[in-house]
């Protein structure tokens, strides 16, 4: 490994500082243990179908209980289904984390395309649109009739576009994130001091915040080929994603001090899932998706979502969307809270309580 | 400065510099780690939208891990006279040629990112050589050529604050700790930043200066490209061209400015991966494409993006490369982009005699009207039939003759004579003219004016998500 020098000042303010980096690729040169992440992959249930042409993997643990409720879960970026795995028990078999059989979900937890262990698209064109059409595809091949479907991140952007396009089957959505907020909030005359405070850490990510998500919306090759090439180039892209989590992970190397799940084998894993599956280019060219889907779009109206909406605001997400803006992205709003702990990676970090929040929004619904 | 407090002596002496030779293990280590590439699967579309295309990298990759030949450039670049001196506690290394001629116009030369002191090695002998190049004796100039602090041989700064102005006041003593009195500056790209900061700043030694990379939009055109308006009604027709342009590259060509302006440690793998720090490298863009259609025409041998081949060859493109490879520039490099707090686009306000090449393939065509409105004593504008970005590393003969016809006036400045008639120069800032040499009427207002700067914190974007600073 050939390190650059250290940055030149005391904080995140340049990037993933070298202490950091270089302490997440010791532990992961000398004590990471990929066999064990394998391993715990393989306990669960795992398929792969041919959707639109791309093979799509996913995860489907079905509950013990009988009428549990579909669940289509999809992950974000830098993320993968390991975000997801410590949300299976809970939310599958709540009896046994304190909560009541009446809260069981069947749960499917797929890979979006170009990451993971799903295909990886060599034509253009799978936005969060057409994997949201693909996801419908899969419930109705599980043969799921009613299901609900939830997403934080990239997650939200596909269930966003599940709740517009309203599948027959589709009975509700969570969020945890409300994306179109990052592209300069939502307007009010009169904003709270929470929203000031919202749209101050808005105007932070998109000031010093977002540069990775201009690289992977305009450039993604470009950066693909040190995230296939470096082990460390991937980890040091994927570690910079919002402040709050970079210093939980940050700490979690150099204080040995997790923030819940984002252990630093959990976070291993993750990066390992990138590297073994070698998806860091086909996951950042989502980004360029993204945004060609934005300009065709442009000036379109986007059908509303109508459905039944919940969403959980977590304290340390890069900004704590408020009820009345979430009330404007969705006026079919049913479900809204403020939960005590948790930020970006909500599901990996705070497992438990991710679990509770799906299972207070979607309630109305059994 | 702080050149001369410390070790004085020491620090602020002149020295001479070879060019290490880099061990045969570490360039064998670097052709292997090249042939034992991971590659990423190939873009999903057919053009260079996506980034650096597969095919263009594998084909540079090929050539580097075994045809390619470092001793040839280590060799080209020991044939010339390289110094280090301490200024302001780092050390900066320069090329410096002295032409044979006396009279000899003193020209300090500032290379850009991806670039290197790799660009202007052929416009060395066309500027202190011209007789030989077909031009007049009384067009020499006696050469500086540094490396940037954090690019190549340059030392690379530990603590935060080597920012653009403070690279132009290193090189006001860099030019007198060489002992010249009267000398002119030169660049494109971050270059053509140093050289527009010195301008501005008007020291007296700086005669004037050229740039092939200037900054021009007006206030009121900047603030409509941030809002990400439509070109404004009352543009002519080559405004208008320059506002598509920059629109282009404010929405499509600015991520790698984006990601060192605001998070350059984050890209660490490109430390670590030659061909991650090749594809770096490449995706800077220019009126053409990006990346650059003479790079890309030179990777591929054939035309690209409607530039034929043979501006540059594979071996200028890699000898570039593989300076900030076996320098460890990388991440120091990008840094200047963190450090940047200047809108690099917009109208400077430059009151030196200044001179301006347009090239026709740089990322925007800066208009005449625009130009004049920024460099307040503009005695030279021309828009040359050939070159683009680097020209000085394209056509180098063109550039070198862009030069030569921009400057001339300065040596009239310094020999005391007029530098021109018939219309008046802004007074404030000629003061080393002897009275009499111009015939200033009325100060202008456009000859005052604070430099541009970002709107935001370094590397910022504004609220409608455009670029508010380079």
């Amino acid at each position: 490994m050939r390190w650059p020098s250290r940055e030149l000042v005391a904080d995140r303010s340049q990037g993933v500082q070298l202490a950091t980096i270089q302490e997440l690729a010791r532990y992961w040169a000398d004590d990471y243990d990929w066999h064990r992440c394998e391993a715990r992959l393989n306990a669960l249930p795992q398929f792969t179908t041919e959707i639109d042409g791309e093979d799509i993997h996913f995860i489907h643990v079905r509950s013990p209980h009988a009428d549990a409720l579909p669940l289509i879960i999809t992950h974000g970026w830098p993320g993968s289904v390991i975000e997801l795995l410590e949300v299976a028990g809970p939310l599958t078999d709540p009896t046994a984390h304190g909560a009541a059989a009446s809260d069981a979900f069947d749960l499917v937890l797929p890979s979006l395309p170009g990451y993971g262990f799903s295909g990886e698209p060599a034509e253009v064109g799978w936005d969060p649109g057409r994997i949201a059409r693909a996801w419908e595809v899969l419930m109705d091949r599980l043969g799921y009739t009613r299901y609900v479907a939830q997403g934080g991140d990239q997650g939200a952007a596909v269930t966003d576009a599940m709740g517009r396009q309203a599948p027959e089957g589709l009975a509700g959505i969570h969020l945890n994130l409300l994306r179109d907020a990052l592209f300069g909030g939502y307007p009010s005359a009169d904003p709270s001091a929470a929203e000031r405070t919202a749209l101050d850490a808005i105007a932070t990510f998109r000031t010093s915040g977002n540069g990775y998500l201009i690289e992977q919306g305009t450039r993604p090759q470009t950066i693909g080929y040190a995230l296939l090439d470096s082990p460390v180039a991937l980890a040091a892209w994927m570690l910079d994603h919002d402040t709050d989590s970079y210093h939980k992970i940050s700490r979690a190397f150099l204080d040995g001090q997790p923030a819940g799940g984002l252990t630093r084998d959990h976070i291993l894993d993750n990066i390992t899932v990138y590297w073994l599956t070698g998806t860091g280019a086909s996951a950042a060219r989502s980004y360029w998706e993204g945004g060609r889907a934005q300009v065709i779009a442009a000036g379109q109206a986007r059908p509303e979502v109508k459905l039944p909406v919940g969403f959980t605001t977590f304290p340390d997400e890069i900004f704590r969307a408020s009820r009345s803006w979430v009330e404007q992205a969705y006026p079919s709003l049913t479900y809204f809270h403020e939960a005590d702990r948790g930020g970006h990676f909500a599901a990996w970090e705070e497992p438990e309580l991710f679990a509770t929040e799906i299972r207070a929004a979607f309630a109305s619904l059994r | 400065m702080s050149a001369t407090t410390g070790n004085a002596v020491g620090a602020t002496a002149i020295r001479p510099f070879t060019i290490p030779e880099v061990p045969d293990g570490e360039l064998g280590a670097l052709r292997a780690r090249i042939a034992a590439t991971r590659w990423p699967d190939q873009e999903t579309v057919t053009d260079d939208s996506q980034g650096v295309p597969l095919a263009m990298l594998q084909e540079l990759a090929r050539h580097w891990a075994t045809d390619y030949d470092w001793r040839r450039c280590e060799a080209r670049l020991n044939a010339l006279p390289h110094f280090v001196t301490e200024i302001d506690g780092l050390d900066i290394h320069f090329i410096h040629v002295r032409s044979r001629h006396p009279d000899a116009l003193p020209l300090i030369v500032t290379h850009g990112w991806p670039g290197s002191i790799i660009e202007q090695l052929k416009i060395i002998d066309p500027l202190t050589d011209p007789t030989a190049h077909g031009a007049a004796a009384s067009d020499a100039f006696h050469l500086v050529i540094p490396s940037l602090p954090g690019y190549g041989y340059s030392g690379k700064p530990r603590a935060t604050g080597w920012d653009v102005p403070r690279i132009a006041r290193a090189w006001v003593v860099l030019m007198k700790r060489l002992g010249y009195t009267q000398f002119a500056a030169q660049g494109g790209d971050w270059g053509g930043a140093v050289s527009n900061v010195m301008g501005h700043h008007a020291p007296p030694e700086l005669l004037g200066i050229h740039v092939n990379f200037p900054g021009t939009v007006p206030p009121d055109v900047a603030r409509a490209l941030q809002a990400g308006d439509p070109p404004p009604a009352s543009l002519s027709a080559d405004e208008r061209r320059a506002y598509e342009q920059l629109t282009t590259l404010y929405a499509k060509r600015r991520a790698y400015s984006a990601m060192m302006g605001t998070r350059p440690q984050t890209l660490t793998g490109i430390a670590d991966s030659p061909v991650g720090l090749a594809a770096w490298l490449l995706d800077h863009g220019d009126g053409w494409g990006q990346p650059a259609a003479p790079v890309t025409s030179a990777v591929l041998g054939h035309t690209a993006n409607g530039h034929p081949a043979g501006a540059l060859t594979r071996d200028d493109v890699l000898d570039n490369i593989t300076l900030y490879w076996l320098t460890g520039t990388a991440i120091s490099a990008a840094r200047l982009y963190w450090e940047n707090k200047l809108a690099l686009y917009n109208a400077v306000s430059v009151s030196v005699l200044a001179a301006v090449s347009v090239f026709p393939g740089e990322g925007y065509q800066a208009p005449r009207s625009w130009t004049e409105r920024a460099y307040h004593n503009l005695i030279y504008y021309n828009q040359p039939d050939r070159g683009g970005h680097f020209a000085a590393w394209e056509q180098p003969q063109i550039f070198s003759a862009e030069v030569r016809a921009g400057l001339r006036r300065l040596r009239r400045l310094r020999r005391g004579q007029p530098v021109r008639e018939g219309r008046d120069l802004c007074p404030a800032k000629l003061k080393s003219v002897p009275s009499g040499s111009t015939r200033p009427t009325k100060r202008s207002p456009t000859c005052d004016g604070a430099l541009p700067r970002c709107a935001g914190p370094p590397g910022s974007w504004s609220p409608t998500g455009r670029r508010a600073c380079s």
